[in-house]
């Protein structure tokens, strides 16, 4: 309370300026492409858009919907990684950067699995149960590699001060890149061709969702909702809440706070486990490397959420996921930023550092306070 | 050592105790007992040690010399837990609640290692005890006042349904007029039969209500006496008691 008191004290410096001119000019350039996209969809040749970028097209509807929905499916996997940063981060207070590979590994171990399974024939004669084991070994894979990654190169780091395991953690993340390179050889794998119930679309009132989205999106769902369970609903959770607030008062009440920090890792594992098998069904092939940007846009959706917040990194990750989607043809095109479809990254961290201008602490954090963090 | 109880074990008890933070000698050759159902006071000024007995009863700090008897078994080396097990608990220095966690969270995890079927009478006395806190059980505990954090705080030690209740600085930070309530509670769990181990700067009122108590100086214990004769104690007078009312 104090800093912030201080802080509306202060007299407004140079950078303050330069970050409300920041402020304005971005919610300015978003509003108005948003404003032209809109005036756009109504009368083709509005002033508006055809000042900055005549040739801008109008969506369709069906475009439009395969646009939200894509977003979102993205969005859902980004936030299923987010959890764990978040968790992560929530009881230790550092990022661990390595959860990007943790989510590879589900991804290659889902992959490596579903080729078993097609050349068994299950793949083809039971998707369902196929797939049923698949996330199950992703998930298992997942959890192992976290729970192995805390024991080994995290728990001796106790008590260091934060930036020693956020470095080993790129450490440890490079480590398990090149483990998979050196086990399985570097370079794209693929997964077994779904079947085709998976790849045509289906009718959702006014929507086509392409199955294999749908799928993803209810895998997703299931899982946060469990996981929301686990963590609001249950001793364990109410423990892993407790441990993150406060350690030495959580072994007050008897908790072993060391086996809670284990499950902590442990179920943010299994989140990004079930993200990485849904990344293989989704875009069908994985490498050493498919884990580092999603893993670094993940990050970004736990910060956009505000980070220790499990809500806020499942809403990060639907808004970064959207974002990324539908930014590049309602934002980008009418302000006439040339090849504006390539630029879904740069969005993801324009978002991120919108975010960041306008509200520091995330869509959903609560400011930490010293004595909050105590 | 004063033998004044008649009582054989001491609940708990420690034996030539030294505990440093690193290099830092804190704690040096403490000999303490509690025994069953008293109410002793630890006196002693800023950075003198008291929490740090109380972390070292507890076995959040470890000694490094000494024992730690609990009912006549050495405990050096067991966890928190195993000792919360068996009765021993805290309200900590500036209570310390999960104020991100809701009221009735916050008493739930006080009784996090039982699993005996007397948790939900037990709430239902904390509520009877304290009528405010049940009318608050939802709200994050972080938005409570003073006054009423410091019932939670006493409710979540007790849902531990503890044997020997350690009690760090229980007055400070409360408004004057809940002192003295806040001392009337402290004697109304005694009456219950619970042990109180307290750690007080505000020694008359502590005194007033405790049968023995320790004055700790530098990690030493310098006085170790009857309430009524530290009461009557020049040195403490002038030292401690002259002050007490600040
Ligand atoms: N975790 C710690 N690490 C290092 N020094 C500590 C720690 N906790 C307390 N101390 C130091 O130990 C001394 C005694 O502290 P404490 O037991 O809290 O005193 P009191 O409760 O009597 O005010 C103080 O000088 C304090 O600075
Ligand atoms: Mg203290």
């Amino acid at each position: 309370m104090t800093t912030a008191m201080r802080s509306k004290a202060r007299p407004r410096t140079g950078v303050d300026w330069f970050l409300t001119f920041l402020r304005v000019l971005l919610t300015g350039l978003v509003l108005f492409g948003l404003l032209a996209f809109l005036w756009q969809q109504i009368d083709p040749d509005n002033p508006l858009a055809s000042a900055i970028n005549p040739d801008a097209n109008r969506l369709s509807w069906d475009a439009f919907q395969g646009l939200v929905i894509s977003g979102l499916s993205q969005g859902a996997m980004y936030g299923l990684i987010a959890l764990g940063y978040s968790m992560v981060y929530g009881v230790l207070g550092f990022i661990n950067f390595a959860h990007g590979e943790v989510f590879m590994v589900g991804a290659m171990t889902g992959m490596i699995t579903s080729n078993k399974l097609f050349e068994a024939g299950v793949w083809e004669d039971n998707f369902l149960l196929a797939i049923l084991i698949a996330v199950l070994v992703s998930v298992i894979c997942s959890t192992v590699t976290a729970v192995v990654t805390e024991r080994i190169a995290y728990r001796p780091l106790r008590g260091s001060p934060r930036l020693i395991p956020l470095i080993t953690s790129i450490g440890v993340s490079f480590f398990i890149q090149n483990t998979s390179a050196v086990l399985l050889g570097p370079g794209a794998k693929s997964y077994p061709r779904l079947p085709d119930w998976l790849r045509d679309d289906i009718g959702i009132g006014p929507f086509d969702i392409e199955g294999k989205k749908l799928l993803v999106l209810v895998v997703a769902g299931v899982s946060m909702g469990a996981l929301w369970y686990l963590v609001e609903r249950t001793k364990t959770g109410k423990a892993m809440r407790a441990v993150a607030e406060d350690k030495e008062i959580a072994s007050l009440m008897g908790i072993d706070v060391d086996r809670t920090i284990v499950t902590t890792f442990a179920v943010g594992g299994a989140m990004a486990g079930v993200a990485g098998i849904l990344w293989g069904i989704l875009f069908g092939s994985v490498t050493e490397f498919t884990g580092f940007l999603p893993g670094i846009k993940a990050f970004s959706a736990a910060v956009v959420g505000g980070i220790g917040n499990l809500g806020g990194a499942m809403a990060g990750g639907l808004t970064l996921g959207s974002s990324e989607s539908l930014a590049p043809q309602l934002v980008l095109e009418p302000l006439g930023v040339t090849g504006h479809t390539q630029l879904k990254d740069a969005v993801a961290f324009l978002v991120l550092i919108f975010v960041l201008l306008v509200k520091p602490t995330g869509l959903f954090g609560e400011r930490l306070s010293a004595e909050d963090r105590a | 050592m004063s033998e004044a109880v008649a009582s054989p074990t001491p609940l708990l008890e420690f034996r030539g105790i030294n505990t440093h933070y690193g290099a830092v000698h804190i704690l040096k050759d403490v000999d303490l007992a509690i025994y069953p159902g008293e109410l002793v006071c630890l006196l002693g000024g800023n950075a003198s040690g008291k929490s740090t007995t109380l972390k070292t009863l507890l076995g959040m700090v470890t000694p490094t010399t000494g024992e730690v008897v609990l009912d006549g078994e050495v405990v050096n080396d067991k966890p928190t837990s195993y000792r919360v097990e068996r009765g021993v608990t805290m309200v900590p220095e500036n209570r310390r609640l999960f104020k991100r966690l809701t009221v009735k969270e916050n008493l739930e995890l006080g009784a996090y290692l039982r699993n005996d079927d007397g948790v939900e009478s037990d709430l239902e006395r904390i509520y009877e005890m304290f009528p405010r806190v049940k009318e608050r059980l939802n709200q994050k505990s972080g938005t409570l006042s003073g006054g009423e954090q410091q019932m939670v705080a006493v409710g979540r030690a007790l849902m531990a349904n503890p044997r020997v209740l350690l009690m760090d600085e229980p007055s400070m930070g409360l408004a004057p007029a809940l002192v003295q309530t806040n001392f009337e509670l402290i004697q109304q769990i005694h009456e219950e039969g619970v042990a109180i181990f307290m750690v007080e700067q505000n020694a008359n009122m502590a005194l007033s209500i405790a049968d023995r108590g320790w004055v700790l100086q530098t990690g030493r214990v310098v006085l170790d006496d009857s309430a009524e004769a530290l009461l009557a104690n020049p040195e403490l007078r002038a030292s401690y008691l002259g002050d007490g009312n600040r």
